[in-house]
């Protein structure tokens, strides 16, 4: 029951295929990341019509396991001109996995000027003109639930989508029906735009879950998964209670806190950022603010939280610690509710609040903005939306703000920004940052947990000593979680509790009947790895871009006064499975 | 000369009167030159089970790290995020 729905934007085709035999077996990433990799010309455009845009949810979407509903989107990417995968909660994931549709392959482009949108069912999918065009993402979602009903799940781009900024994303609703998860990076929204696709409209409604060839077996493993996330201290409880905001406080302690763009690593005003505080401010304002809030069906972590303003009413969702981050000390900005306008703004808007965020700080740099002005960086993300020069220049990231203000530390690699932990303090997310072939991203290899959070082990992390070895094995680990379609924060009970990864394979063998062993996991991370580089040697991004800008290896940064000290032959031996 | 504490998240609401913003002082006791982070914890009523990092001035530590007149000891039980 399992296909594939391929949809034409030039002729307006929409075919479901069955899957061919090469793809048997993958899901999420690894399912994006193969396609693009054997359908898109590496060199092509990414804003033409060559691109395609991939959605599709992971191996165990819509089933029993908790938090299995995610949903990877691939393509290349036209920030980082290399391939693009980018992952996302909210609902739209378990629908598709639920209708049996394991990617969606978006191709060509509709006549410049005109904007579409995708309806599917359980057993049809169509293009219709958009009903939406024009608006950004809340107002356009309100619009399509009065058309659709409230059954449905919307994928959607905001106007940064439809001007092709390189830094927009692409919104998933949550349970609220609320735009508010994004495939944030990499610049998916513009692709999207480019193709004159507004919006996806997913109704469930018939579709089944795929028949479990083990139904007693995945019971049991799901069970197992499920304690080991309860019962870890991290997934358990702390992501609840204080969101990824949590890591404000401890980063700042630990001196990897960028701030002031990568200046320092400590900032005086953490207390008033950070997750304590939010937590706080959740609790007494009340009304529409929660705690513990989960993003998609089936997560059981609930690290989302809604912010309220001082009414009580909604305001945002709690923004991440990456969001807080580059909008608070590395653009000199200590205020909370402001920060979460920001958040709430980019939601809307559709882009990445990291890429955003650090460009907002690196025009500071530049003196596009000044320094610390809330009032001026609200201009600013006003001008994103109505497309002023100076919200087109940050629409599209760090790299173009960059080179527009002729700053000296732009903190990006293969043209994606920097998140927020400074690689000269946590130099293990440093070696991924500088590796991974989606350019700068903490998420595809987060070393910040035995470097700072005693979890998966302990390295230190102002040393060489074991990073390569440490980001190598997790890059591998989580090709893999995004492939299975779980949130990559299971990662954390994962990385302390050894039955957890053999609840996961015993879930897949139970699903499918296959005889896979953790091993298998492993491999699997690999190939999809190998895949992705391939593609990018084809477009042309060689090893020589696996480096940080050389502002990380010339200036210490206080407190430890350490700097990023890899060389880029050390740096090459993380992939060491790749024959050169 | 004193040690400066600070507390994260469920370890701040076992102290009380904990202020967030300026953390907790400790002076030694007299004749005392120095003192784990296992001992300067259990002292101020935090349960050692409770706590998962530990940094001195900033860098990761452990419970049985030693921690002197004039240091900044900072304690988180088990976070995460991302």
């Amino acid at each position: 029951m399992f296909r594939f729905l391929r949809v034409n934007m030039a002729t307006k085709s929409c075919v479901f295929e069955d899957i061919p035999e090469e793809y048997a077996g993958l899901g999420g990433r690894a399912l994006t990341s193969t396609i693009v990799a054997r359908e898109v010309n590496p060199i092509c455009t990414p804003l033409g019509p060559h691109n395609k845009l991939v959605f599709a949810p992971g191996l165990l979407g819509a089933t029993n396991s908790p938090n299995s509903n995610r949903i990877s989107v691939g393509c290349k990417s036209p920030l980082t001109e290399g391939i693009k995968e980018s992952n996302s909660g909210g609902q739209p994931g378990g629908h598709l996995a639920k209708l049996g549709i394991l990617a969606i392959i978006v191709e060509d482009m509709a006549t410049e000027g005109e904007w579409w949108q995708l309806e599917i069912s359980k057993d049809s999918a169509k293009l219709v003109p958009s009903t939406v065009a024009g608006l950004n993402n809340f107002d356009a979602v309100a619009k399509l639930v009065e058309q659709y009903g409230k059954d449905c799940s919307y994928v959607t781009i905001g106007r940064a989508g439809e001007f092709k900024l390189t830094a927009a994303s692409i919104a998933f609703t949550d349970r609220e029906l609320r735009p508010q998860r994004h495939a944030g990076r990499g610049g998916v929204g513009a692709v999207m735009g480019s193709k004159g696709l507004k919006a996806i409209i997913i109704n469930p409604e018939g579709g089944k879950n795929h028949p479990l060839v083990d139904e007693e077996g995945f019971k049991a493993a799901s069970k197992r998964f499920a304690k080991a996330l309860t019962s870890h201290p991290i997934t358990g409880k702390g992501l609840a209670e204080y969101g990824t905001a949590v890591l404000v406080n401890i980063l700042h302690e630990a001196g990897g806190l960028p701030t002031r763009n990568f200046t320092c690593g400590q900032f005086e005003h953490h207390e008033a950022v950070s997750g304590e505080r939010m937590n706080k401010l959740t609790k007494e304002r009340g009304g529409e603010g929660a705690v513990a809030h989960g993003c998609m069906s089936g997560c059981i972590i609930r690290c989302s939280g809604i912010f309220p303003d001082e009414k009580g009413k909604f305001k945002s969702k709690w923004p991440e610690y990456e969001t807080l981050w580059c909008f608070g000390p590395h653009s000199n900005i200590d205020d909370l509710d402001l920060i979460c306008t920001f958040d709430h703004m980019c939601d809307d808007i559709g882009v990445d609040t990291i890429d955003v965020g650090v460009a907002v700080g690196v025009a500071m740099a530049g003196g596009g903005i000044p320094l610390g002005d809330g009032k001026a960086v609200m201009e600013a993300m006003k001008g994103i939306s109505e497309g002023t020069p100076l919200g087109r220049i940050i629409g599209c990231g760090t790299a173009t703000t960059g080179r527009v203000f002729g700053v000296r530390r732009v903190p990006c690699v293969k043209g994606q920004s920097l998140p927020a932990y400074d690689p000269r303090a946590v130099k293990g997310v440093g070696v991924t940052y500088a590796t991974t072939p989606m350019g700068a991203d903490h998420t595809a290899g987060y070393a910040v947990t035995a470097n700072i959070l005693s979890c998966g082990g302990k390295v230190d992390p102002l040393k060489k000593d074991g990073q390569i070895e440490l980001s190598r094995n997790l890059q591998i680990a989580t090709a893999s979680v995004d492939s299975v379609g779980l949130c990559l924060f299971t990662a954390f009970a994962i990385l302390d509790i050894p039955d957890a990864l053999a609840a996961i394979v015993d879930m897949l063998n139970a699903k499918f009947g296959w005889k896979l062993t953790g091993d298998d996991v492993v491999t699997l991370g690999q190939r999809i790895l190998s895949t992705e580089i391939d593609f990018n040697r084809r477009a042309g991004i060689t090893e020589a871009a696996d480096h940080l800008p050389d502002f990380f290896t010339d200036e210490p940064v206080a407190p430890h006064n350490t700097t990023f000290d890899f060389t880029p032959e050390e740096l090459q031996t993380t992939f060491n499975w790749i024959k050169k | 000369m004193s040690i400066l504490i600070k507390l994260s998240t469920t370890l701040r609401d076992m102290v009380p009167g904990y202020e967030p913003e300026t953390g907790l002082s400790v002076s030694l006791k007299d004749g005392e030159s120095s003192i784990t982070a296992g001992e300067l914890a259990s002292r101020i009523g935090i349960p050692l089970e409770e706590i998962k990092i530990v940094m001195i001035n900033s860098r990761q530590s452990e419970l049985a790290s030693v921690v002197a007149d004039g240091d900044r000891v900072a304690y988180f039980p088990a976070v995460g995020g991302g």
